[in-house]
């Protein structure tokens, strides 16, 4: 119970972050056609830059400072750069986005090393937010904060008593990510700059017409969309690990992300980045294997197929690879992802 | 006149052929060190891999980040195709092997193929990426196939010398993989003047026009996917054959990077374009990493710079300099051409001694703190020498703003004066 609970929190907070990155992957997609191969790169950017912030004037401030100079890093290559390529295509615009996470990964070995950086979070957010403690007589309670020791531990040895305590990192992160996208719908529903942006999604040429500086609004979405990459850096890098394969390892999947809920759409990238947040959390708990299966269920395998790597495998293990195998079923049987609209 | 010219240029691309099989042959007598033919084997190699990473790229225009899943999995097969068949019965020859990967990267590549050309462009891009970190995650699940950290191993030389060829030495396996890679070449040329290849052609530059004439893009796209794999599988398996070791690296994520970093350096608009990158492949792997250990944040600044001013890649901007060079325009460049050099040098020479002087301070601190950079002695603990080098990057820049302004308008006015004077020759009786 208390495993399934805390299991389904820490998927969901990593599918937040995972959205907090693939929703400013698909507001850029949907506005200039580029899918941006440097995104998870302005990411591990933030986490970096947050570093450095958070040494010389604390957490608070790195975490309000590192996503902004991300998101003027973000918009100073969207004019320099970027812009320079749309007349070329589609293709181009993605691989220099490609060259960038190259150019970027390098700067930060370069930069800050290639060790593991040891970004703490600030005290406040040091140990557990609560603590599910589930007694085998008194049943689960949540208890604010840590619990004392001596509650976890039982003198009788036939009463079962376990904590699971929740980070509250992750429960800070999840706040975040919900104020974030609560205040990014607000801002494209409900202001004038928000309207300005839907119909530039949608109508570039008309809203040039009326006036509104186009390629401006490109760049201010891009720059606005690399900050909430730096934003998702500096408490992903807090939460988890600051290190040059951070890129990769999350980049890889915010794609997956983004191509399973049909490229350029909100909605779709939401379900899959909960989706996906899920199984990867859900899997790596999971120590069942087919042999372990067949076993349980009263069958035996032949002798020859015992040791063998198929019967060997836990779902554990085969975690990595869930969100891949993940999209090349989604690709089979429903191509333009879950709420894509257009193949 | 259009058959003079026709078998004109039938005997110049002949001419072409039999220069490349030349070199290819003489090469190894040319530059005979041990390092020298090591080198040309992997050129080979790397020539076959990025002529088939470009029948995606180039005559496709479909943008592939899992190159590597073909060429790895064909080197995963024809290593255990050299250590089951060649070994257990000789009849089978070694120089067969690299065949074997090919049809290994042809079937992976009619498996995988079917889902990934579903869809062109960003998707097709998003979907190889995704097929890729599966086939890479896979790898390190099933070591009885991959061997888990230390790969698959073999021995090339099994079996009774065929002709005197054991393949033990290594200008022997030069000389095989010279072979393959002139057959592979010749064969990728000639599809692309088949009408599939044209076909190709036509599909990356209009979908929708292509299906109203009848034909069906996306079997089109399958189509070239399988005989890009079928290629990529070779190249795999002569890698497999060189190394005698092949472990999950292969399949990797950076591996595919790589491929498509030099196809598109050395120019995907052109055929000869990934034969050059192919070559600077193996130059970058083997003497810039042994330069300097951020060679690839130069790799990528460079990769950008060429993006954004030369997405035709190097084999573009030597066709069009010869082209100003035939009609005898290049001449009034040369200046600006040298001004443009000069300073683009001076640029680079700074931003590489920044560049070499930050990674000291990073991985080199033990060593002391002066770094010798081409003979003149950068102290990094010392604040002068930083910014002696920033105000001479900010006048190096300066210079070469100024300078690249002169040469795109000089470069503008010739290429305006060239089209006015095809133009002329067209109206002209």
């Amino acid at each position: 119970m208390e495993f399934f609970l805390i299991s389904s929190l820490n998927g969901l907070c990593y599918g937040l972050l995972l959205f907090m990155l693939s929703s400013g992957l698909t507001l850029i997609f949907s506005m200039m056609g580029v899918l941006n191969f440097a995104h998870a790169s302005f990411y591990m950017l933030g986490a970096y830059i947050g570093y450095s912030i958070s040494q010389l004037v604390g957490f608070w401030a790195a975490l309000v400072v590192a996503p902004l100079l991300v998101g003027v890093l973000g918009a100073w290559f969207e004019r320099y750069c970027l812009r320079r390529v749309y007349k070329f295509g589609h293709l181009p615009e993605l691989l220099i986005t490609f060259g960038l996470s190259y150019v970027i990964l390098e700067v930060v070995q370069l930069v800050w090393g290639r060790l593991t950086l040891d970004f703490a979070p600030p005290l406040l957010l040091q140990g557990p937010a609560f603590t599910l403690v589930n007694h085998s007589i008194s049943g689960v309670s949540l208890y604010w904060g840590s619990v004392a020791p001596e509650l976890c531990t039982s003198l009788d040895a036939a009463l079962r008593v376990v904590c699971s305590p929740f980070p509250a990192t992750r429960g800070f992160m999840m706040l975040v990510a919900i104020t974030m996208l609560a205040s990014i719908w607000l801002l494209l529903k409900r202001t004038r700059g928000g309207l300005v942006i839907q119909a530039a999604l949608t109508h570039p040429d008309a809203v040039q017409t009326l006036g509104h500086n186009v390629p401006r609004v490109f760049m201010l979405v891009f720059g606005a969309g690399a900050a909430l990459a730096g934003l998702a850096g500096v408490i992903g890098g807090s939460t988890f690990l600051t290190e040059p394969a951070m890129a990769a390892t999350v980049g890889s999947m915010v794609f997956v992300v983004v191509v399973v809920g049909g490229l350029g759409s909100l909605s779709g990238a939401f379900i899959a980045s909960l989706l996906i947040g899920m199984v990867q959390t859900f899997a790596v708990s999971l120590d069942h294997s087919l042999g372990s299966v067949l076993a349980s269920a009263g069958l035996t395998m032949a002798p020859s197929w015992q040791g063998s790597t198929l019967a060997r495998l836990t779902i554990a293990q085969l975690a990595p690879m869930l969100p891949y195998l993940l999209l090349v079923l989604i690709l089979i049987f429903r191509p333009r992802g879950l709420f894509g609209s257009r193949d | 006149m259009s058959a003079v010219t026709y078998t004109g240029a039938r005997w110049g691309s002949i001419w072409m052929w039999l220069a490349f099989a030349l070199a290819m042959l003489l090469m190894p007598r040319i530059f005979a060190s041990g390092l020298s033919i090591t080198l040309l084997s992997q050129m080979g190699i790397a020539i076959i891999a990025c002529l088939s990473y470009n029948i995606l790229l180039g005559q496709g225009g479909m943008l592939s980040f899992g190159h590597a899943v073909y060429t790895g999995l064909g080197a995963f097969v024809a290593i255990h195709a050299l250590n089951a068949w060649c070994v257990a019965s000789p009849a089978f020859p070694v120089s067969l092997v690299p065949l074997v990967g090919g049809v290994a990267g042809m079937v992976f590549a009619i498996l995988f193929g079917y889902v990934t050309t579903r869809k062109s462009g960003t998707t097709f891009a998003m979907i190889t990426l995704g097929f890729a970190e599966l086939v890479f995650a896979i790898s390190l699940m099933v070591p009885e196939f991959f061997g888990g950290e230390g790969g698959v191993s073999g021995n090339r030389v099994v079996g009774a010398p065929v002709l005197g060829i054991s393949f033990g030495p290594a200008v022997q396996v030069y000389y095989l993989i010279a072979l393959y890679t002139l057959v592979c070449v010749v064969l990728m040329y000639a599809f692309t003047q088949t009408p599939l290849g044209r076909l190709l052609n036509a599909v990356r530059d209009n979908p929708e026009r292509v299906e109203f004439i009848g034909y069906n893009p996306q079997r089109i796209r399958y189509t070239a996917f399988i005989i890009a794999g079928f290629f990529a599988g070779i190249s795999g398996g002569l890698g497999a054959l060189n190394f005698e070791i092949v472990n999950a690296e292969v399949v990797g994520a950076a591996r595919s990077a790589t491929y498509l970093l030099f196809t598109f350096l050395g120019g995907a608009t052109f055929f000869f374009g990934p034969i050059l990158g192919g070559v600077l492949m193996v130059l970058a792997f083997v003497m810039l990493s042994e330069l300097t250990k951020a060679w690839l944040l130069y790799l990528g600044a460079v990769f950008m710079l060429m993006v954004m001013f030369a997405p035709g890649g190097l084999a573009s901007l030597i066709v069009i300099n010869l082209r100003l060079a035939r009609h005898g325009k290049l001449r009034a460049l040369l200046p600006a051409y040298g001004l443009l050099a000069v300073s683009s040098v001076m640029c680079a020479l700074g931003f590489s001694a920044l560049v070499e002087m930050v990674y000291h301070r990073q991985l080199n601190a033990a060593m002391g703190p002066v770094l010798r950079f081409l003979g003149i002695a950068l102290d990094t603990s010392t604040a002068a020498h930083w910014c002696g080098l920033l105000t001479y990057l900010f006048i190096v820049v300066s210079g070469f703003e100024w300078s690249r302004r002169r040469f795109a308008l000089q470069w503008d006015m010739q290429q305006k004066r060239l089209e006015d004077e095809r133009l002329r020759a067209a109206v002209a009786p």
